[in-house]
């Protein structure tokens, strides 16, 4: 797959870039205006966390496809990874509300909901790897 | 990039055209304040018609400058907001329920004029 793109998060106009990118593709692979928003959303909350809790960290989105029984579907990857503080309870930072810097808690659970594959892999002191997907019906 | 806000009698009217990054919108929060006050504001409508994502930052951002305006007097009605932009926000599970809402910037001078009498 040749559509891939990697956007570095290193301060906060890296988000706005991620998110120009997300919308970009996601309009490209075909999504509908709600499901575009929703892919610039999820990219948007993971980039922000990249931004708030690491010093610096990536955003990769790749056009991809799977056979399924009808034929071939396309869809989105998302990758936000990071060399930060890494997540101590997985759990915990999935409930609805729950923040350790005062915003509304929403993000991570936000992003599962919003994206039909979620998948987070962290290591306390290693960092963050969160990769999910939305695939084009 | 800094939000325009445009003043109707006692009412101030916001047309968002720009990306909502993280400084544009927290500079329109002081600058809303702060015409607010010099104003001495009733109302305020701020129309969303060309925003095409709200993320639960910018979320938190517009329930906070609804929440300020009211302490300082001034009621804001939302306009605007796109069928992706709610629908997305329902999913991330953000209510902006206490935030009053019309459908365009008319509607939402309609609806200040009706709860503040004119
Ligand atoms: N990449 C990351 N590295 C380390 N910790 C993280 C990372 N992403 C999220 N976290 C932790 O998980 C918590 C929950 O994240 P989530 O995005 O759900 O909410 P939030 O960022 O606190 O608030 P919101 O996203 O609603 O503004 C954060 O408060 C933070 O402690
Ligand atoms: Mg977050």
């Amino acid at each position: 797959m040749s559509n891939h793109s990697c956007i570095e998060i290193a301060n906060e106009w890296g988000i706005v870039s991620a998110r120009q990118a997300g919308r970009e593709l996601s309009k490209e692979i075909g999504f509908g205006s709600v499901d575009q928003a929703r892919i610039t959303t999820a990219i948007s909350e993971l980039a922000r966390n990249i931004y708030l809790y690491t010093e610096i960290g990536k955003i990769d989105l790749e056009e991809i496809s799977d056979n399924h029984k009808n034929g071939k579907v396309r869809g989105i990857k998302v990758v936000a990874s990071d060399k930060g503080p890494g997540i101590e309870n997985l759990r915990d930072v999935m409930i609805d509300g729950f923040t350790t810097s005062g915003g509304l808690g929403a993000g991570l659970p936000g992003v599962k909901r919003l994206m039909d594959e979620f998948d987070i892999e962290s290591i306390p002191g290693e960092g963050t790897t969160i990769t999910t997907i939305k695939w084009l019906r | 990039m800094r939000i325009p806000i445009l003043k109707l009698g006692r009412y101030l009217l916001i047309s968002v055209q720009v990306e909502l990054d993280d400084q544009t919108a927290l500079q329109f929060q002081e600058d809303l304040l702060n015409k607010i006050h010099q104003e001495g504001s009733l109302g305020v409508v701020i129309d969303l018609t060309s925003v095409d994502m709200i993320d639960s930052f910018i979320a938190k951002v517009i329930g906070d400058v609804v929440e300020m305006s009211s302490l300082m007097g001034a009621k804001v009605v939302l306009t605007g907001i796109q069928p992706a932009v709610a629908i997305t926000l329902i999913d991330m599970g953000v209510s902006l329920q206490e935030v009053q809402t019309a459908l365009d910037l008319e509607q939402g001078l309609e609806r200040l004029q009706q709860e503040l009498g004119g």
